[in-house]
Order: C-alpha cells, then structure tokens, then sequence
C-alpha cells in the first residue's frame, strides 16, 4: 500500500477530524484491536486532536501530533502503523513467515500460504483460527519484532488446507513509504 | 459520570477480584509501550538489518553502540541457529543478495551526492511592470527542501504572497511576489530555516526583464 507513496504528490490534503468522528474510530478501533481504553487513552488522549491525511486511492492515515498512528484503506479496518505495533505488539493476532519469506515481505510481496505454513512459519492453531479479511502482526522465523501489517484473504484453516496461493495481503512493512516517514 | 461508575465497579469487583489484575486499582492503568531498539544507519530493528541495503555500516554501529546485541546477533553460534529452517544454499543466496544490495545502494547514494552537488538552484527577479517584479525559486527540492514550507517560509519573512506552482516546464518552483531575489540568496547562504544544505556556489541569479518589443508602449 506505501511502496511507492511521497507525501508531497499523494497526500491530497490534512484536516482536523471533528469530534464526533473521532469518537467513532475510537470505538471502532476498541472494537477491531486487542487494545485497552486507556492504552489506547495514553497513545492518543481524547483531548489530542486526530488529523486526517487523505492520500491518493482512497487511503487514509490519521496521525496525532504529526505522528502517524493507524490508517484506513476505503472504510475497511484500521491498521496500526508498524511503530505502533512495536510498541503494543499483543493488539493484533500473530502469523508468522518463515525465513525463506522475508526477503520477499521486505519488497513488497504479499505472503504465499506456504511461507505461513511450512516449519518456520506460525499460523494460530484451528480454536483460535483467523477468519478471512482480519488484520494480523506479521512476524518472521527467528525475530522477535513484527516486520509487517497484513490481512488475512483466506481463512487461517483454510490457508492449512489449500496452501496455495496469497494467504496474506502485506499493507505495509519495514522500509516502505509509511516507515520512513516517522511524521506527517 | 466517572464516578458513579467507579462506585459502580468497586462494588461489583470483589466476588471476580481475582479474575481481573489483582492489582489494579479502580482506575485501570494503561500498559507500557514496548522499548524497540532502532537501528541508527537502517532504521530498521537491528535483527532485521541483514536484509537492509547498509549491513556493514550497521553492524559498524551496533557493534560501537551496542556490543552486547552485536555478540548476540553475530557470534558464530547466532548465525547457526539463524539459519532456522532455511537451507545453507538458501543462506548463501541471501547473503549475496545482500551484498549486491549494499553495493547498488552504495553507488546510488554516490549518484544521489553527486546530482545533489551539480543541482543548481535558480532564483530569477521577473519583472511584471515597470515596478512590480515576482521572484522564483527554481532547484530546492533537490537538497531536499520541502516547496511548500519553504514557500511559507518566505511569505512569512517577506509579509509577502508565496505559492508553488509548475513553471511552463512543468517542474515546481516557488513564486514570490516582490523583489527578493538578494535576500532569498543571503537566506541560502546563512542557511536560515529550512533553507539548508546548498552550496553558495550551486545558487544563481537571473534577471528576466520585459522584453523590449514589449515594454515599449
Ligand atoms: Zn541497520
């Protein structure tokens, strides 16, 4: 989603987000991430005023203080920004690729189901499996920390069963656009 | 409303007590962030720099900055286990890979120097009339200077109008209305603001006057 993205040609504009709406991504935020109020309180306080940066092909980046925090693709889920994630990594179920993959993820890619499955990759097992369109951490064999943000596209079971294929959409990761613009 | 609700919560806490943080008092506490280590030369957390493009200059760092995570990410045993379930060949593909990585970007980042060192900047004094003029500012983007800020930046200084626009080239410059071409020179050479990093010698000044033809009426 930021391979290729300069702020001074895909950033259409920033505006204040009124405070109705912030309350309601407050809320769907609450909703969607494994995130406590008052972690969340803490990162963004209600007094801070949430910016909207709307960007080219639909996709918005809501920063406080300059510093970009979660981002929306249309109205589909928020995302946190990798940094954030970082720092609050339990906020997202977990999938891992092995370490064959990161390379590919540090491109760009999209993850293959069996980068997921194979015996350096995690995915949950079948009582916590993932439904299709969920945003995950994306880990790597071997490191500690997230490399990526992606979304599900299939099923984590189902990932097991074809293992074939894109099982995770990557939307961003270590060294894209969004990384390496720390402020907005 | 608070604390009604934290009334509220008191009374009903006892009999689950256990079942929540213990801890905790009615007011939960939000949790600590994670302290995540950031990689000086790559940006990246220092595991990951193997796969960045400046591998050499960031184990330079770590192992100044950072010794113990250097001995730690790098011994002899590090990089067995870091193998993982990748197969030696893999490993040995990676590691050229990353090699001609560092070795494109090196040379990249010498290009990038060099155009950066033959960039000019042009700053041109128009003249609109017989007494108005319009200054633009041609080249700063390429010592990475941010256009719109610059362009308030001197509309603020010069309590003047300053946008930026696409000169008939199609490239951006900024325009400054008024005569200011010697002061945005002086600007750059006192490196005021945002206006950093250009050499005096890669800044020129152009005087365009109405053309004859034209400004004999
Ligand atoms: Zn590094």
């Amino acid at each position: 989603m930021f391979k290729k993205f300069q702020p001074s040609s895909d950033i259409s504009g920033q505006t204040q987000v009124k405070s109705s709406v912030s309350r309601s991504i407050r809320s769907a935020i609450l909703s969607q991430w494994k995130i406590e109020p008052e972690t969340l309180e803490s990162v963004w306080p209600k007094k801070e005023g949430l910016v909207h940066v709307k960007c080219r092909e639909h996709i918005s980046i809501y920063t406080v203080s300059g510093i970009p925090l979660f981002f929306q693709h249309f109205d589909g889920p928020f995302y946190p920004t990798l940094r954030f994630l970082h720092k609050y990594p339990y906020i997202l179920p977990a999938v891992k690729v092995d370490r064959g993959a990161i390379r590919f993820l540090l491109a760009g890619a999209h993850m293959m189901c069996p980068g997921l499955t194979s015996a350096g990759g995690y995915l949950p097992p079948a009582d916590q499996a993932l439904a299709a369109e969920t945003p995950v951490a994306l880990l790597a064999e071997g490191k500690e920390h997230a490399v990526g943000v992606g979304i599900t596209k299939m099923g984590s079971e189902e990932m097991r069963k074809i293992n074939k294929g894109v099982g995770v959409e990557t939307v961003t990761y270590l060294g894209d656009d969004l990384w390496e613009h720390e402020k907005l | 409303m608070g604390k009604k609700q934290k009334e509220k919560k008191e009374e009903a806490s006892p009999p689950e007590a256990t079942a929540v943080e213990p801890s905790e008092g009615p007011v939960p506490e939000p949790r600590q962030p994670k302290t995540v280590l950031y990689c000086a030369v790559c940006s990246f957390p220092p595991e990951y720099c193997e796969f960045g493009s400046r591998f050499t200059k960031c184990k330079e760092w770590l192992n100044d900055a950072h010794p113990d995570l250097f001995s730690q990410y790098y011994s002899e045993d590090a990089l067995q286990s870091k193998l993982g379930t990748m197969t030696l060949a893999a490993q040995q593909k990676l590691e050229k890979d990353t090699a001609k990585k560092e070795a494109k970007a090196d040379a990249k980042a010498d290009a990038a120097l060099k155009k950066k060192m033959s960039s000019q900047v042009t700053i041109k004094r128009i003249e609109r009339n017989k007494r108005k003029h319009v200054t633009t500012v041609h080249g700063l983007e390429a010592f990475s200077i941010d256009l719109k800020k610059a362009a308030k930046q001197f509309a603020s200084k010069f309590a003047t109008g300053a946008s930026v626009s696409k000169n008939p080239q199609g490239l951006d410059e900024i325009v400054v209305q008024g005569d200011v071409a010697y002061e945005i020179v002086e600007m750059l050479e006192e490196e005021v603001g945002l206006l950093k990093g250009v050499p005096a010698d890669n800044i020129e000044v152009i005087e365009e006057k109405k053309k004859k033809a034209a400004a004999a009426e």
